[in-house]
């Protein structure tokens, strides 16, 4: 006798097994998820935006022979001593504490290769980052984690940081397994307790008392240091426009592809907006208050190649800061550690499990053993590698369009793949020239 | 004694001055009068300098100080001493909020009341106040002591870490994981010899101590209410 | 975010320094809040009349023939002082709802209406807009002042603080209020209406909707405690007296200070530092989620 035909066993898109496998863990815990890294689900890129380029109406660049300008200069505004980069790609703040010593190191070894800035992070200045970066960004954060007027003093810029794309409104997060003895006496904490940062900052509230903080800094520092300000996409407009008013020299925008050590899972997928939609409205309130190229806007977020850089620098940019991506050029989630990745539950690419400290690529870590696994000379030179080739990746577009200096590019040399990529970026979608809110249709 | 009058000297001026002083190891002295509320005198002094302010202050007076002696006679505005790493810091009159916020060393003595957030992420500066203190104080306080001679307000070290508390009056109430603790023999010795520098006028035996009940240091389901 | 100053006097031989007064406690705070101010001023108050101070972008057209065209329509007598933007309108107390109505319909912006209070607001720096309206030859019995660095709502007149939502009150905020859409929504259930999308502006209607209920000045300030939600500091108006009200938070900064002669109070201490007698006066903060209240 025929089998009763059967409609073939269907997983529900809503109740995926993804889902499913969250709800088990929070009922086995009663905590929720924390980990590493930035979003992951897919929102609207710089992959929905493609480069027009030259043909007959404009005239490209030759490659290599015809100059085209990659420096930038931060904090013109008011600092004595604006920061002068060769290329337009930073390294984000990311803390010693999250990251290993050695990582530190290379971070700093590669970055001054290629001419750029880093960034300190929670936690404090160590001297593994301050010996080997030649330009270095101090962050000043809610916790003020090891804090002193004299890292201060030898710090290139102070990068005050109100919030990150990867948890607008949040503070930090991490756990005891990575308090060792060290960690822990930079941060005035007991070693190996769960390690929480508050989410604003414990003498000021507010752009009008912001402008004052900043006042003291600019004080101790003799008016010599440019002053970032560094925002989550939450409100890009008027958060810019703020910044702007309390007396930012630069602002750093960060969307919510940004990645962070540790925090919440519900706050890294839910909380904040894209890069692509923070660029625009940033941008604007920088014109609407003539401080366009006056105050710099760095954005970071999810930037992956020079094609991306090229983008961000179009849409009104004036650089990028890459800390996700640098991780990778180090060695983050290499294949040649699938066993290992395997072995803590995970995959390479998906391991994010950067709080617990038993990151086989010894860069997310504080053991000593895993930390040796990371040689800070060879890390650095493939993050010097990596910041050239996205270097040359940007300049080649920017030569296409016909430009001297990828400064030059601008909204107009781009098209959209997608009416939602052309809301967001303002640019037409591709083979029109209309993209939604477009006034006058 | 040099006098930097602030009613004719900008505060640019009156800073480099200090700073400078406090660089060479001078251990000279300066009366700043006619502050009217400024914000950031006196901050960033590396050095042993002797600085008296005649009147009241705004935000952040003394911010960052090191090893300087830093007087106001008068009131301060948010955040005195806010992240001092050594030296001393007097206040003849009010403190106002976030006093000595996240300061890694040195004595903060306030003779008047200080208000919310006093020594809030406090992470081994010791704080004296002989009045008063408002809501919020010692929140995430990691390292230091902080004594009151007055009474606490709300919330008194929430979220403390490892900074002890010391209050001689009433407390309205204690934040998430801050418990009364047993005053031993180590906590007189502290006590006294902070009263005995901060010139107070109070005995150890008079106060109740106050620490982390170290319930939140590792995550535990059971006190997911106090997060 | 913002600075607030505000000036109550407990005797009347101030009175005529009132405006100078305030005016520089408003420019010390300017750094507070350099895109708009703004004051509110209870000044004399004549029996039976109500003042209605109205501004327009274009005073010069809108404010010619006014007087005469406002008594022909009205069938009154009443007096039309122009001040810069601003025009202070006094009429017989009877009138004044058809004198609103009729302002309106005229395009007229209404700042405020009452008694006694006179509210004078404009986009710029403190000290242009204290210059322009003359502040400080103001003379009254208390006032508040206003500087403001917009956050999220327009830097506009309609913009900028004081808000007057009823007669005689008026209302000034640091901060940042994160349930005003909601709260907003609710009070035009109940037909209170906001002209602009200021959080400030619904703090205010918020208050005086709830003494309209019947509540007074003091219970409607508690409300706010439980029924705002964000960052706030406010310092109200009213004909007799001013209060002040932090939320439970309390971040913003506000100080206040008081003598035989006058209560005091500003977002920071600079302001104080002209102020007669204030070595010798009792300087506090207020405490969080508690109502201050001084009347005369």
């Amino acid at each position: 006798m025929d089998k009763t035909p059967q409609t073939d066993p269907r997983q529900s898109w809503t109740f995926s097994n993804s889902v499913n496998s969250e709800i088990r863990r929070a009922a086995a815990t009663g905590i929720y998820d924390i980990r590493g890294g930035g979003a992951k689900r897919r929102v609207p890129h710089f992959d929905d935006l493609l480069f027009l380029g030259a043909s007959m109406s404009r005239y490209p660049l030759e490659g290599y022979r015809e100059k085209c300008d990659t420096s930038v200069t931060l904090g013109t505004r008011f600092a004595k001593k604006p920061i002068e980069l060769k290329i337009p790609i930073t390294i984000a703040g990311m803390s010693f504490g999250a990251l290993s010593g050695h990582a530190k190191e290379a971070l700093g070894r590669g970055a001054t290769m290629a001419g750029t800035s880093t960034t300190t992070g929670d936690g404090g200045m160590t001297e593994e980052e301050r010996g080997h970066s030649e330009k270095l960004v101090y962050q000043y954060l809610p916790s003020r984690y090891g804090m002193n007027p004299d890292d201060l003093r030898r710090a290139d810029a102070i990068e005050i940081v109100v919030g990150q794309g990867a948890k607008p409104g949040g503070g930090g997060m991490l756990l005891g397994q990575k308090i060792t003895e060290r960690v822990a006496g930079m941060r005035d904490l007991p070693v190996g307790i769960d390690q929480r940062s508050a989410c604003r900052h414990p003498d000021w509230t507010g752009p009008d008392d912001l402008e004052i903080k900043i006042l003291e800094i600019r004080e101790i520092t003799g008016w010599e240091k440019p002053i970032y300000i560094k925002i989550g996409g939450a409100r890009p407009y008027y958060d810019t426009a703020l910044a702007v008013k309390a007396g930012a020299d630069v602002v750093v925008l960060d969307g919510m592809q940004g990645g962070t050590a540790a925090t919440q899972d519900v706050f890294i997928e839910h909380v904040g907006q894209p890069t692509l939609a923070c660029i625009r409205p940033a941008v604007q309130a920088l014109q609407d208050l003539g401080m366009h190229r006056e105050v710099q806007l760095v954005v970071s977020g999810g930037i992956r190649s020079g094609a991306d850089v090229a983008k961000a620098l179009a849409l009104g940019a004036d650089a990028v800061a890459i800390g996700t991506a640098a991780l990778i050029a180090l060695g983050d989630n290499d294949p040649k550690w699938e066993a290992e990745y395997q072995a803590l539950g995970s995959t390479t690419g998906a391991y994010d499990d950067w709080h617990e400290g038993r990151d086989p690529a010894g860069i997310t870590t504080q053991d000593p053993e895993l930390m040796k696994r990371l040689d800070p000379t060879a890390a650095g030179r493939r993050l010097r590698n990596y910041l050239n080739v996205m270097t040359l990746e940007c300049q080649t577009i920017a030569r296409a369009c016909g430009h001297n200096h990828v400064h030059n590019l601008e909204p107009e040399d781009l098209c959209a793949l997608t009416m939602e990529a052309a809301a967001m970026a303002q640019v037409p979608l591709a083979g029109t020239n209309w993209y939604p809110g477009k006034p006058g249709f | 004694m040099t006098t930097l009058d602030m009613s004719t000297t900008p505060l640019r001026e009156v800073n480099v001055t200090l700073q400078e002083a406090a660089k060479s190891q001078s251990n000279s002295a300066f009366e700043i009068t006619n502050p009217r509320g400024s914000h950031a005198v006196a901050v960033g002094l590396d050095g042993p300098v002797s600085v008296t302010i005649k009147g009241s202050t705004g935000y952040y007076c003394a911010g960052m100080n090191k090893s300087a002696t830093i007087r106001v006679e008068g009131s301060t505005g948010p955040g005195v001493a806010e992240n001092m790493m050594s030296g001393e810091v007097v206040i003849e009159g009010d403190a106002s909020q976030y006093a000595g916020a996240t300061g890694h060393g040195g004595l903060l003595n306030i003779k008047g009341n200080a208000s919310s957030r006093c020594g809030i992420s406090m992470k081994g500066i010791d704080i004296v106040v002989h009045g008063n203190i408002g809501h919020m104080s010692a929140f995430m306080a990691q390292k230091g002591n902080l004594v009151v001679l007055g009474d606490a307000g709300d919330a008194l070290g929430d979220s403390l870490y490892e900074a002890r508390l010391f209050v001689r009056g009433s407390v309205k109430s204690l934040g998430a994981d801050c418990i009364e603790k047993e005053m031993r023999p180590e906590h007189l010795e502290i006590l006294k010899d902070l009263l005995a520098k901060a010139g107070a006028d109070a005995k150890p035996e008079e106060f109740k101590r106050y620490g982390s009940a170290r319930k939140l240091y590792n995550f535990n389901i059971d006190h997911a209410d106090e997060y | 975010m913002c600075g607030i100053v505000g000036l109550f006097l407990k005797k009347d031989d101030l009175r005529p320094k009132l405006g100078d007064m305030l005016t520089d406690m408003l420019i010390t705070m300017t750094d507070r809040g350099p895109d708009s101010a703004g004051i509110a001023i209870y000044g004399d108050e004549a029996a039976g009349s109500t003042k209605i101070t109205v501004q327009s972008d274009t005073p010069d057209i809108a404010f010619a023939g006014l007087q005469a065209a406002l008594n022909e329509a009205l069938g009154t007598t009443a007096s039309v002082k122009t001040v810069d933007t601003h025009a202070v309108i006094v009429l017989p107390v009877e009138k004044q709802d058809a004198a609103v109505s009729f302002l309106e319909g005229k395009g007229l912006r209404i700042m405020g209406v009452g008694s006694s209070m006179e509210i004078y607001k404009e986009v710029g720096l403190p000290k242009d807009v204290a210059a322009r309206f003359g502040l400080r030859d103001m003379g009254g019995s208390h006032g508040i002042g206003h500087t403001r660095m917009a956050t999220e709502s327009a830097v506009t007149t309609m913009g900028a603080h004081p808000f007057s939502t009823a007669d005689d009150q008026c209302l000034v905020h640091n901060g940042s209020l994160s349930n005003h859409n909601q709260m907003r929504r609710k009070l035009a259930k109940k037909g209170v209406f906001t002209k602009s999308e200021n959080d400030t502006e619904v703090g205010a209607a918020y208050i005086s909707s709830r003494i309209a209920e019947g509540a007074s000045l003091g219970q409607a300030l508690e409300g706010t405690i439980d029924d705002l939600d964000g960052f706030f500091t406010f310092v109200t108006g009213t004909k007799n007296g001013f209060g002040v009200v932090r939320d439970p938070i309390a971040c913003k900064p506000a100080v206040m200070a008081e003598t035989e002669d006058y209560v005091a109070f500003a977002s920071e201490y600079r302001a104080f530092a002209d102020l007669p007698g204030i070595e010798a006066a009792k300087v506090w903060e207020p405490e969080p989620a508690t109502v201050y209240f001084w009347e005369r």
